[in-house]
């Protein structure tokens, strides 16, 4: 068998990527992918912590994290839609109105 | 090694070259398509530790449903290639450091908990799509059911949000 360990380490190497593209992508569809690939770390996790411990609810939780990323991807994109016919740009850094 | 340890290492070299490629890419689509290689990736590691419910959602609802939407609106605004601007500073330094910090203390807290950590236990015995769900139709049912109206919420914020206004 696998490890535990070895899933968490992935985990934590997945989410570490997730913020990195989270601060340096410019793209607001491109954020969004990273807070999914973030979200799909935990996942990770989750599942294996649920087999560790010998106890299903992490899968239970697994599938509540993913209804609520399918929730906030359809939401989140109808807003990326919106700002993007506002804005004629994808560029976050021009999405600026509440800036000083 | 095992079988499982080399499908285990080939599966998680799969995810970070998605992950890293998600980054390396400028174009969206090719960020999004990279994504869907981590998806995948990780269906097969959920299918490796036994849980093969949630690799069936993993595919079915990530890597089909919420990547088509993505892709479906990339296309719709005709998404072109990441502007570069010269402002972004604080991205690299702060993000480098943030990231380097995250992973660390993430990092740590396993090496330092890890000995503790039971041994799996055999794959596909104890976590049947029959246990999930009387587990999730019983304990819990309440979160359930409260998807089903956070579901109902986020289709009346979307349709409200994209539609054209007068």
């Amino acid at each position: 068998m696998v490890p535990t360990n070895y899933y968490l380490i992935l985990s934590a190497i997945l989410f570490g990527l997730g913020i990195v593209a989270f601060v340096f992508k410019r793209n607001i569809i491109t954020l969004f992918m990273a807070i999914e690939l973030m979200l799909n770390a935990v996942n990770l996790a989750f599942v294996a912590f649920s087999q560790s411990l010998g106890k299903p609810d992490g899968e239970v939780f697994v599938l509540f994290v993913i209804v609520v990323a399918a929730a906030e991807a359809a939401v989140g994109l109808g807003i990326v839609i919106l700002t993007a016919r506002n804005r004629h740009s994808l560029n976050v850094e021009r999405v600026d109105l509440l800036k000083l | 090694m095992t079988a499982p340890l080399i499908i285990f290492f080939v599966l998680a070299a799969l995810a970070i070259f998605g992950a890293v490629s998600l980054i390396l890419q400028r174009h969206p689509i090719y960020s999004a398509l990279s994504l869907i290689v981590v998806m995948v990736a990780l269906a097969g590691l959920y299918l490796l530790m036994g849980a093969e419910f949630v690799a069936a959602v993993q595919i079915i609802v990530y890597g089909g449903a919420i990547m088509v939407l993505f892709v479906f609106v990339i296309m719709l605004l005709n998404a072109g290639l990441e502007e570069r601007t010269n402002f972004s500073g604080l991205a690299t330094y702060a993000g480098i450091p943030l990231a380097l910090a995250v992973s660390g203390f993430i990092a740590a807290a396993i090496a330092r908990s890890g000995g503790y950590l039971p041994a799996p236990a055999p794959s596909g015995a104890l976590t049947s799509t029959k246990t999930l769900s009387m587990l999730l139709f019983t304990e819990f049912v309440y979160p359930f059911e409260l998807t089903s109206f956070l579901i109902l919420v986020a289709i009346l914020g979307a349709i409200v949000l994209a539609q054209r206004e007068n």
